[in-house]
């Protein structure tokens, strides 16, 4: 008895001191582990966008889309990040229409809610080309650098060679100095082009344009077969990455058109979080009420578990972590009912028990024994439909379906372990007159 | 006990509701939002005051389509057929020649995602009342007599067709006169519904295992001990749902507007379903096992 009144007490100390850093992690300026991991949440509660984009791969064979949409996700994110998006989440998604897959990549853009121009950033299909310069007089100067000057007035013409020939870029290292190379192979078509054009334009210069836009331009040495071509000279190695980077991008074959866009305000996602807090508050304050008028002494116990089962889905929400939406609080608000339930189902067995004229402890006992099936089916049929929730899986629901879960999981660990050593670390008052009276429910006296 | 004895009206009382239910459907057919169709919803604010809805549309006459309606205190949904960014920063500047108004949030939903979405819905929902079925069937597989552990299972889905046919025609009629839509976070509502109320009577059940394993000789009427079991459940049944109901309302009315509209329905589907938990569920077990009686 006194173990067990040990034990709850340390869990109480523990449980509000974690309860108080998760509280003052919300306010700013604390760095102790609690707040260094903040509630994630989703957009619809911090503002800023969503977008779904469906990928086009019907040119693809059925081997490359995979990476291909890796790559595609790759190169949408430098371009995000390039735009100062903090924290974006990008990611391929499949999904089933009419029994045919759908490829997807889903961008959500956490404080952005001005849309044109991330559309614009991310929409546009990268373009790679090789044009050439036209038989108009140049004036491309070799410094003594080796670096190729270009005037931006000369007149470069399209050579019909652009990122669907071009089967990948590669950073290299020139074994002698240490100067990083970017090599290029391009597919049979292309190899083929690649050598005409080249064999015509010995000792010129050739540009390699991304959407519009020299990166490079190498001067032509020799005829080149094989489809292998370097651009070497005055690359610093994060240049000669980023301009990887950049044609392998432009070598994407997958274009993308938007489908479907989600954009919420600041003001609208605040209030939001404002409402569900405050339904949350109130929601606990009546059950609260509730609890301790009809369940008297239990119903108090109950309270303190609740307290403590709040405190520990918050912690598992911060760590994991979930991302928090409105249909996720809702979630969360409803599993606190859940919660109660489990300790219902345990105070009321112990009170039939006790009217058969158990002791509080026996009674105590059989209660947890005979309510243990019932919660146990009970969980087990709500978190089935939990799974199937997360499975169904658009992100609103997925986040209602991970909060309701873990809370019909959190509950029942906090219903047989807590509560129970709660309850029996509680003095009975056998035989006396309050006894009877803590103990009771209802109406009785 | 009470319910076991005027079963017939307690039963007929959820058929009518059921009934009632269809014809609603009938009646008034299941709006569905953007999320199922696909489209778009814009949804803006007049931080000095709304002009009235009607105005509104006759600002917005080049949407002829264009659903106007209002939210909140000061702010207005308007539902349309999928219009780009470009196009609703049209709509909002048209909106703000004449008044001052800030875009809350804007959704774009094409329609193979709104195809793909509805597909998913009624997958998950059959899904759902199949693992049921299994589950309870499992759960109860050694409980034979006096009626099979499968009959248990077909009580629960009697039970939970119930539990899924109210909500929607509630929804129906809600939908009729406020212009509600049929949207993703229902299916959400309508599927904690069907797990609450699973949950519950599954709690019964488990009553009316427990007093058939402990009377193993069989001498007390089945309708007498799913009786006892009611009536020795039904103070944690109610209590249950008065909490979570207390939760529900209260997100309801003090809740994010976004899930106002779940809320309520999830109220209306845990009353039924506590109701189909204690006054159905049990009472059809006790109508098995008289036509198996019957029978043989």
């Amino acid at each position: 008895m006194l173990k067990r009144r040990i034990l709850s007490g340390i869990i109480i100390i523990i449980g509000a001191f974690l309860g108080f850093l998760v509280f003052r992690g919300v306010q700013p300026g604390h760095t102790d582990i609690v707040a260094r991991h903040p509630f994630r949440l989703g957009l619809d509660l911090s503002g800023g966008s969503a977008l779904l984009y469906k990928a086009d791969v019907s040119k693809l064979s059925a081997g490359q889309v995979n990476d291909s949409m890796d790559a595609l996700r790759d190169v949408i994110e430098r371009r995000i990040n390039a735009f100062g998006v903090s924290e974006p989440v990008i990611q391929v998604q499949t999904g089933l229409v009419n029994g045919s897959r759908e490829n997807r990549l889903s961008v959500e853009l956490p404080g952005i809610t001005n849309l044109d121009e991330a559309i614009q950033t991310i929409g546009q299909t990268p373009f790679l080309e090789f044009r050439v310069q036209s038989d108009e007089p140049q004036k491309a100067i070799i410094n003594n650098d080796g670096v190729v000057e270009i005037n931006p007035d000369q007149n470069f013409v399209s050579t019909g060679l652009d990122g669907k020939y071009l089967k990948r870029a590669q950073l290299e290292f020139q074994p002698n100095t240490g100067e990083p190379i970017v090599s290029l192979q391009f597919d049979e078509e292309g190899a083929k082009l690649f050598e005409k054009i080249t064999g015509e334009n010995i000792g010129k210069v050739i540009a390699i344009y991304l959407d519009g836009g020299v990166i490079s331009a190498p001067v032509v040495r020799e005829a080149i077969s094989g489809g292998q071509a370097q651009i070497s000279g005055s690359l610093a190695p994060q240049e000669a990455k980023e301009l990887v980077g950049r044609l392998n991008s432009g070598a994407l074959p997958v274009p993308i058109t938007l489908i479907s866009t989600q954009t919420v305000g600041a003001t609208l996602g605040a209030e939001a979080i404002h409402a569900g807090v405050k339904a949350a508050l109130i929601g606990f304050v009546l059950i609260t009420i509730f609890l301790i008028m009809w369940y008297r002494l239990p119903g108090l116990v109950a309270v303190v578990a609740l307290c403590l089962y709040i405190v520990i889905t918050l912690l598992l929400y911060k760590f994991i972590p979930v991302t928090l939406s409105a249909a996720g609080i809702a979630g969360f608000i409803i599993s606190i009912g859940m919660a109660v339930d489990a300790n219902i189902l345990i105070f009321e067995r112990y009170r039939e028990e006790r009217s058969r004229g158990k002791a509080t402890n026996d009674a105590m006992d059989a209660g947890f024994a005979r309510a243990w099936y019932s919660i146990r089916d009970a969980n087990t049929a709500s978190s089935i439909i939990a799974i199937i929730l997360f499975w169904f899986g658009s992100s609103l629901i997925k986040g209602f379906a991970l909060t309701f879960g873990l809370g019909v999981v959190v509950a029942l660990l906090s219903a047989i372990l807590i509560t129970k050593l709660f309850l029996r670390a509680l003095p009975t008052f056998e035989g006396k007159k309050i006894g009877r009276f803590l103990f009771s429910s209802g109406f009785t006296k | 006990m009470f319910i076991t004895r005027n079963k017939s009206f307690f039963i007929a009382l959820s058929v009518f509701f059921v009934v009632a239910s269809i014809i609603a459907l009938a009646l008034f057919g299941l709006p569905l939002g953007i999320d199922f169709k696909g489209g778009s919803q814009l949804q803006v604010n007049y931080p000095n005051g709304r002009p009235g809805i009607e105005t509104i549309k006759t600002t917005l006459a080049a949407l002829p389509d264009a659903v106007v309606q209002p939210t909140g205190e000061s702010g207005v949904i308007i539902k349309t057929h999928t219009i780009t960014e470009v196009e609703k920063n049209a709509v909002i500047a048209t909106l703000a020649s004449t008044d001052t108004v800030t875009e809350s949030s804007f959704t774009t939903i094409g329609p193979s995602v709104g195809a793909e979405l509805k597909q998913k819905a009624v997958v998950s929902i059959i899904l759902v009342l199949l693992a049921i079925v299994l589950f309870v069937a499992y759960a109860f597989r050694k409980v034979s007599y006096p009626v099979s552990s499968w009959k248990y299972g077909g009580a629960v889905i009697l039970a939970l067709i119930h539990d899924i046919a109210i909500p929607l025609g509630a929804f129906a009629v809600i939908g009729h006169y406020t212009g509600a839509e049929l949207d993703t976070l229902f299916v959400v509502a309508l599927l904690t519904t069907l797990a609450l109320s699973i949950s519950d009577t599954i709690v019964v059940f488990d009553r009316i295992r427990e007093h058939l394993g402990v009377d193993e000789k069989h001498n007390t009427p089945f309708e007498t001990v799913v009786g006892e079991s009611l009536k020795e459940t039904f103070a944690r049944s109610i209590n249950t749902s008065v909490i979570v109901l207390v939760m529900v309302i209260t997100l309801a009315v003090v809740g994010p507007k976004s899930t106002q509209l779940f809320a309520i329905v999830l109220a209306i589907g845990m009353f039924f379903g506590t109701y189909s938990s204690i006054f159905l569920a049990s009472p059809l077990l006790i109508v098995f096992e008289k036509m198996q009686k019957k029978h043989t």
